[in-house]
């Protein structure tokens, strides 16, 4: 018989600490796959957030630093423009680079840094016991709004990515959905995507936006939280590229 | 065509969406949990299979190794294997008159 599907090296053979059904173990896998499918594996440096994937560098198999809570886009800026023939990228979730460290990344895409952002969207805080995030959509209940998210108190949800794609500086958006293997499947496409542009050296900002499942705080089964951000989240974060 | 997989199941934590996502409802969550108190999934058993999904003794599931369970999970805990597909490769061959011509050979 025939092997068709195999771990990938740059992803650590090791348990990961997320929870059953988290959406991080998918979103580490693609970019391990698309390190070693680029071979960029020896240059690349990572940059983790504040957050749930804190430990990301325990688990992917390159260069990981771990920086101030929000500020991977200005580290990032400074490893890249030291060393053009890295591979920079960083992986923020929506608590850091939607909340604590909005000014960043704005400010970065609008340079036109030369890095790649993956952005992990899961509509919570997800390590801190699942407190509303800006991205949370209106109506769902979190540990901190328990009647449901109201724009006349808490605010709209905040579309980074079309915020981002407005930005000259960035040359790449793209939104995606980890939910399903199709979904899988295109989030593959979009991260290796961003990662052939700065290979090829292109002169610009890109960001691969992923939808992705917490269903602990979203208080529900791993399926459910799947079809919940099929059916509900996308209808606020709609799915496409934005840009590029 | 015949597919196999294996799962870690020390290491799967029970969330089951392979077992949502299989086409072939061969994946199903182990009735004994594993060191980690979770409850793995595991390829059909040939015990909880029904009786008209093959012939005994056969194959232990209807898996056709089409990796979706493997797509989908986030401890990347899933091997697949499958049976040697049928490539077809174009190849170049003399024809009449000496010129190529494109045909296609299965290896």
């Amino acid at each position: 018989m025939e092997t068709v599907f195999t771990r990938t090296p740059t992803f650590k053979d090791c348990p990961t600490h997320y929870c059953p059904g988290c959406g991080h173990g998918i979103a580490h896998r693609l970019i391990a796959e698309t390190i070693d499918e680029l071979d960029i594996r020896d240059r690349t440096i990572g940059i983790a957030p504040v957050g749930c994937a804190v430990l990301a560098y325990d688990y992917l198999d390159v260069d990981m630093i771990e920086v101030a809570h929000g500020r991977a886009p200005a580290v990032a800026t400074g490893m890249k423009r030291t060393n053009p023939d890295k591979i920079i990228f960083s992986y923020q979730g929506d608590g850091d680079l939607a909340a604590i460290g909005t000014a960043e990344i704005i400010h970065a895409a609008h340079r036109g840094e030369q890095i790649t952002v993956i952005f992990i969207n899961n509509a919570v805080f997800g390590m801190t016991g699942g407190q509303m995030a800006p991205t949370t959509v209106l109506g769902q209940i979190t540990a901190t709004t328990p009647q449901g998210r109201e724009a006349a108190g808490e605010g709209f949800p905040l579309q980074v990515s079309e915020l981002l794609a407005l930005l000259p500086g960035a040359i790449y958006v793209e939104r995606c959905a980890l939910s399903g293997a199709a979904g899988i499947r295109k989030t593959k496409k979009a991260i290796k995507h961003a990662f052939e542009l700065q290979v090829g050296g292109a002169q610009g900002f890109s960001l691969v936006e992923l939808l992705s499942p917490c269903p602990v705080y979203w208080r529900m089964t791993p399926a459910e939280s799947m079809e919940w951000i099929e059916k509900e989240m996308t209808k606020v974060f709609p799915l496409g590229r934005l840009k590029g | 065509m015949a597919g196999k997989i294996i799962i870690d199941t020390e290491r799967c934590k029970g969330c089951g969406l392979c077992v949502v996502v299989c086409p072939k409802s061969s994946i199903v969550i182990s009735k004994k949990s594993n060191k980690n108190g979770y409850f793995p999934a595991q390829p059909v058993p040939a015990d909880r299979r029904p009786v008209e999904s093959g012939v005994e003794g056969a194959a232990d599931t209807d898996c056709t190794g089409c990796c979706l369970c493997a797509i989908i999970c986030p401890e990347a805990i899933i091997e697949v294997y499958r049976d040697q597909p049928n490539k077809i490769d174009i190849v170049a061959k003399p024809g009449k008159k000496g010129k190529p011509r494109l045909v296609e050979e299965k290896t």
